[in-house]
């Protein structure tokens, strides 16, 4: 039996936490060592970092960040953002994190995931997609939702599985940052052709929202805001969990 | 001095952080006298079991390692590390383990098991017990028939599994004990004190 996860997100900007996280107590509330630190002990399952750096200092910034993250948290951790080619992938691998997410790069690009699962192993690929709801159903859009695709996202998942993904994180760009829980219906289609774990994101407001996503099909759920504006702790979402009855690791 | 198994199977840093964040100095070995003198070993490994025992035994490790057990030198398994240490594995039926432990390991299958287990499920193990971070495919089925053990601890994924063992001067984890939160940091520490 696998616990059901959860994973707070934090976006990075050259090696600095954005979207401000209001832990008490905290020196500095910028330092993604600090906060890293900081859920693994509260009860975090994993962390996500998703780096929003442009130019082309992104990728040394990115790897002293995971290097010195490494030295701090003690469970997994997937960064993401901006990974085009293994390179890139291994420098962040090598640097201490367990997992790399790709996102635009592989829709341009699917070979992309058949390389990174062929080098370091599929439970090293994370696949992020990003998906929005139109008439014709849900279509995975890309750069951080800005562009549509023709794909859908059954059709992409599948093909994502056969290349190699070993997990999906999957966001509705329509409940992204609304509060108003997970696209239940998104996630119950995905989790049907999928052999690999699924992870919600986009749309978490409250522990409710976490156990019908995990009810629909996720095995994991993802949220940023709810937890660092301090409007919900891991601890106590995991609490409420339990209570519903959903096997998480205790804290 | 904590001697880390180094052979080319892996990436050792995350270990590495997690022996320094507990304050303990560590160095990576690859030499036989080197892994024969030092007090406490451990051997990583992360990976497919042909190559991790093909790489033991052609930079002569595999031997240097019986030496030590049969010298009651501690030795600590982790991941695939553990597996190593016994007999050898459906994943490479030709490459021989360690062989310090009867017993081998096999593939996890059945009706809608995801494969690899990946993520964090309850081990008993006494008072050791907890919740661990695990990544593999193939497992070790259980404790051999007979053999002494202090403490033996199962976890399941479809059916129970070796998780983690001490026995003596050896240890082992299927887990990562070094990404398994305040549980994995403690054990770590615990099971350096094994002899």
């Amino acid at each position: 039996m696998v616990m059901k996860r959860i994973i707070p997100c934090l976006d990075v900007k050259a090696g600095r936490v954005v979207k401000g996280v209001n832990f008490v107590n905290l020196v500095d509330s910028g330092d993604p060592v600090e906060l890293g630190a900081r859920y693994d002990a509260e009860g975090a399952d994993e962390l996500v970092f998703l780096d929003i750096t442009a130019g082309i200092e992104r990728r040394d910034t990115a790897v002293k960040m995971v290097a010195a993250v490494a030295r701090a948290v003690f469970i997994p951790f997937t960064v993401g953002g901006g990974i085009r080619e293994v390179a890139d992938a291994e420098a962040l691998l090598m640097a201490g994190c367990d997992k790399v997410a790709v996102n635009s790069a592989a829709v341009r690009r699917p070979e992309l995931i058949t390389e990174l699962a062929a080098r370091f192993g599929s439970q090293c690929v994370v696949l992020a997609v990003d998906v929005r709801r139109y008439p014709e159903g849900l279509r995975v859009v890309v750069d951080a939702g800005r562009t549509p695709t023709r794909r859908s996202m059954e059709d992409w998942l599948a093909e994502a599985q056969d290349r190699g993904a070993g997990e999906i994180m999957l966001t509705s760009m329509d409940r992204d940052g609304t509060g108003l829980g997970y696209d239940l219906d998104a996630l119950a289609a995905a989790s049907q052709g999928l052999r690999i774990p699924l992870i919600a994101s986009g749309g978490f407001g409250m522990a409710s929202h976490a156990v019908d996503a995990l009810t629909a099909g996720a095995d994991a759920v993802l949220a940023a805001g709810a937890f660092h504006t301090g409007g919900f702790t891991v601890r106590g979402l995991k609490e409420e969990l339990a209570r519903a009855g959903v096997e998480v690791r205790p804290c | 001095m904590i001697g880390i198994v180094d052979y080319g199977c892996g990436n050792l840093k995350s270990l590495e952080n997690a022996l320094e964040f507990l304050g303990l100095a560590s160095r990576r070995m690859s030499g036989r006298d080197e892994l024969l003198a030092v007090d406490r070993l451990i051997l990583p490994g992360v990976g497919n079991f042909g190559h991790a025992g093909a790489e033991l035994a052609k930079r002569g490790l595999a031997d240097a390692l019986r030496e030590r057990a049969a010298q009651g030198g501690p030795l600590l398994g982790i991941c695939l590390g553990m597996q190593l240490l016994f007999e050898g594995s459906t994943e490479a039926p030709g490459i021989p383990g360690l062989g310090l432990l009867e017993g081998g390991c096999e593939r996890f299958a059945g009706p809608g098991l995801k494969v690899p287990h990946m993520g964090w499920s309850a081990v008993d193990f006494g008072d050791l017990s907890g919740a661990a971070y695990f990544v593999h495919s193939y497992f070790i089925p259980g404790w051999p028939e007979g053999r002494p053990a202090e403490s033996v601890g199962l976890a399941s994924y479809g059916h129970p599994f070796l998780a983690a063992f001490r026995s003596g001067a050896l240890g082992g984890f299927q887990f990562h004990p070094e990404k398994s939160g305040s549980y994995g940091l403690n054990l770590l520490k615990e099971a350096l004190r094994w002899s």
